[in-house]
């Protein structure tokens, strides 16, 4: 059970806005995670693994520089047990390959374009992703 | 080299954004998803945040007719909805509501050297690979005009 915070829910989402549109404006990219990941892995890579690298070390420094700044930043909790969070892992990076795209580059950058192709995207992976919860969690019960 | 710097940036705006909305912990988002049960609103307010500030951002960056350091603007060209675009949505749903977690969430919190994000995020470079391969198979449907899935 997690608390509504809807103002730094708010604050956070107009960050990762700040950081679509920046991406946007200096390098002329899309700040979708699975094409930005995708693009460096086999098979064949993309050529400009550059920007891409430097974005995800980014995304994966920002807890430390939050450290330096605010102290220790927000904690997390997992209840997926690891075959979950293996299979997990596995259909959000297959689904993600064949949809072109993840929360981030269709539910914030997509939606923001009025992408037909992204607001298909986002119904979809909401309403099966609230039926995978909802059978985990109140049928089986784990 | 700037646009690596920019692209930096961008990636540390991303991950603190993504801290402070409190979407790198799983347990918030699959609350949002949890609608039968104790169910906490806090993920459609950071989608509302984001696409407010990029709806007008890229307005005003699109204006400005080309991106500092990039001759073009690479944009998604396909229109139409198809059936890897559903099926492929559809199976990430199932994952993100098993897991928690996806590409952009795990990110920030894979730092902390807990070892649950990392079993994810080994999944989830396995599973991109996997689609990866599939889609580049010659008897692969068709991906459209344009570039293949993740790759700009």
């Amino acid at each position: 059970m997690t608390e509504f915070t809807p103002l730094s829910a708010l604050a956070g989402g107009a960050l990762i806005g700040c950081s679509a549109v920046l991406l946007m404006a200096l390098d002329g990219r899309i700040a979708g995670i699975s094409g930005i990941l995708g693009g460096l892995l086999p098979p064949r890579p993309a050529a400009d693994w550059d920007w891409r690298l430097s974005f995800l070390a980014g995304a994966a420094a920002a807890p430390l520089l939050w450290r330096l700044a605010l102290g220790a930043p927000p904690g997390f909790v997992v209840s997926a047990a690891v075959p979950m969070l293996v299979v997990g892992g596995f259909l959000v990076g297959i689904g993600a390959t064949f949809a072109s795209g993840c929360p981030s580059g269709h539910g914030i950058c997509g939606l923001s374009r009025l992408s037909r192709r992204s607001f298909a995207a986002v119904a979809t992976f909401m309403a099966t992703a609230a039926a995978t919860v909802f059978i985990v969690r109140h049928v089986i019960g784990a | 080299m700037r646009r690596d710097l920019a692209a930096l940036i961008s990636g540390l705006l991303f991950g603190a954004g993504i801290l402070l909305s409190g979407m790198s912990n799983p347990a918030k988002v699959l609350g949002f998803l949890d609608i039968a049960g104790h169910w906490d609103p806090s993920l459609a307010f950071v989608i509302a945040g984001g696409v407010l500030v990029t709806a007008i951002g890229y307005r005003l960056v699109f204006a400005t007719g080309r991106p500092l350091y990039e001759p073009v603007f690479d944009l998604p060209r396909r229109t139409e909805i198809d059936a890897p675009l559903i099926a492929g949505a559809a199976t990430f749903g199932i994952g993100w509501g098993l897991a928690g977690f996806c590409p952009g969430s795990v990110l920030p919190v894979l730092a902390s050297l807990s070892p649950e994000p990392w079993l994810f995020f080994a999944a989830l470079l396995a599973g991109i690979i996997a689609g990866r391969v599939a889609r580049s198979r010659p008897t692969a449907p068709p991906a459209g005009a344009g570039p293949a899935p993740g790759v700009a």
